[in-house]
């Protein structure tokens, strides 16, 4: 089992949400984040002139899927969410060694 | 003889101008980072309940009680003995004296809350507290006995200032500058982000500000007559003709801002408030324009010297009340109040000259007394709050509370 982690622009997200769904991938977890890559901060209006924020919010959607569908999940993600200009985000895979559904207190690929 | 309709307007024009120190608060309060949101919003309000007991003690007897060789109202009238329902003719004929003494107490309390905004996210409160009772003694009383006090020295030369471009916004101004150099910068300034908490909340402020300064302006004819709706009129169109210049100067920058636009139109009101007993609504669209462009330039000269004179107190009241107050000069008619006197524009050259002795005088005396004041209550007590609570903010540090 794998965990996606996805840092996106936030205005991706329902997009990514909708085609995730069509292909079956229903869990998600969202959260909004602040952070910054290679477009470091970005210049916001003051009264007069501007400030530079440095950190600009995101949004990371985390799911784990089977090992095999890792790829498809990715390329959903890239599919949506690249516009081919800096700011667009990055995924991290790692490996996730149990997971507990506690309704049920089911494990592994069956609590996925 | 108490005539109800003149009256009626001043209460609810003295209500007006009370709106508008919260209002400051909150205009103020969205500029700074939100970690001393409600603290900004706490100097503002205090203004408010400070300035109104010693205004019914001692501020309104020292700023028009009876004069002291121009310099200072005697003390006859100590918490308000013999202020009474009669209306007092020397400056309110046809109100209760109660009436006019409530709504230049709203003056009083409005002026030290704009001087909050030099001093934010880095003073002890209690410093604040003692700063604003001591400079309301020392500068606001005796500055609003000499314009508007009957004997005061600058009524007498013949200054006008309608509803308080020098007696409040001059004086403010400067002393902002002034104590925004003793206080010092804030920890960080101009390398971290001064990220603003909340610009809405800064648009609420200054649409507050817009809607209580019709009383501020409109109220000080003093009467519900037509000089007063003159006033209502020349503030509305200052206030609209700043913020579309300011609009156009940050969109020619880059972007047109919504914290700029609230800022020129707060300037506009500044400017028109000297003037707007004295002048047509063609002047107006000239005296707010000019004023959105002399505050926008004068905070890009602020920034480049680096003065951490945190929310521009001195170049949007201190610049905006100074031209006002010149262009009172310039542009006021005896057709619009025969009260008042001809300006530059109407061949009087003469009141020009004492416009910018006037203004020259207050911005002087303002911003000297001042700096004594802040360098000696720093002295005594101390102005800034530890490293530590200026970091931590101080919401917490201060009040133990969160915005």
């Amino acid at each position: 089992m794998k965990k996606i982690e996805a840092i996106i622009r936030s205005e991706k997200l329902d997009d990514l949400r909708e085609k995730l769904d069509a292909s079956g991938y229903t869990a998600m977890t969202v959260t909004e984040v602040k952070g910054r890559g290679a477009q470091k901060g970005i210049l916001l209006e003051w009264r007069v002139g501007e400030y530079r924020v440095e950190f600009i919010p995101k949004v990371k959607v985390e799911l784990v899927v089977n090992a095999e569908t890792v790829d498809k999940v990715i390329e959903i993600i890239l599919s949506v969410c690249s516009s081919g200009k800096v700011g667009d985000g990055k995924i991290f895979i790692s490996s996730v060694e149990e997971v507990v559904r506690i309704r049920t207190g089911e494990r592994g690929q069956k609590a996925l | 003889m108490i005539n109800s309709g003149d009256t009626a307007w001043v209460l609810i024009s003295t209500a007006l101008v009370i709106l508008m120190t919260p209002a400051v608060g909150f205009f103020y309060g969205g500029m700074v980072r939100k970690k001393s949101l409600l603290s900004t919003v706490m100097m503002c309000f205090a203004s408010l309940f400070l300035i109104s007991v010693q205004w019914v003690l001692v501020g309104y007897t020292l700023s028009f009680g009876p004069s002291k060789a121009g310099l200072i109202g005697g003390l006859q009238w100590l918490g308000l003995i013999g202020v009474g329902q009669a209306p007092n003719p020397d400056y309110a004929a046809t109100i209760p004296a109660l009436a006019f003494m409530l709504f230049q107490a709203a003056f009083a309390i409005v002026t030290p809350s704009l001087i909050v905004g030099s001093f934010v996210e880095r003073i002890k409160f209690g410093a604040f507290l003692i700063f604003t009772s001591l400079w309301s003694l020392l500068v606001y009383y005796p500055v609003a006995h000499w314009v508007w006090g009957v004997g005061g020295w600058l009524r007498a030369l013949g200054a006008l200032d309608f509803a308080g471009g020098t007696v409040v916004h001059v004086t403010a101004g400067f002393a902002a500058l002034a104590v925004a150099l003793v206080i010092g910068k804030r920890i960080g300034y101009g390398k971290d982000n001064m990220e603003p908490s909340n610009i809405p909340l800064v648009v609420i402020g200054a649409v507050l500000l817009w809607f209580g300064w019709f009383g501020f302006n409109g109220g000080s004819a003093l009467a519900a007559n037509g000089l007063a709706v003159s006033a209502v009129v020349v503030t509305n169109t200052a206030a609209a003709a700043a913020a579309l210049v300011w609009m156009v100067l940050s969109w020619l920058h880059r972007r047109p801002s919504v914290l700029g636009v609230a800022t020129g139109a707060v300037v506009g009101l500044v400017a028109i408030t000297p003037a707007s007993g004295f002048v047509d609504p063609l002047s107006a669209l000239a005296i707010g324009g000019i004023a959105a462009a002399i505050s926008y330039y004068m905070i890009v000269l602020r920034m480049k010297l680096r003065i951490d004179e945190s929310l521009d107190v001195f170049a949007c009241h201190g610049m905006g009340g100074l031209w006002g107050s010149i262009a009172t000069g310039i542009f006021a008619s005896q057709a619009i109040n025969a009260a008042g006197a001809d300006g530059l524009l109407f061949g009087n050259p003469g009141l020009l000259w004492v416009q910018i002795v006037t203004v020259a005088v207050t911005a002087v005396f303002s911003f000297i007394v001042t700096y004594a004041l802040a360098t000696l209550i720093d002295l005594i007590v101390g102005l800034r709050v530890s490293e530590n609570e200026e970091l931590v903010g101080l919401d917490i540090s201060q009040h133990a509370e969160v915005a």
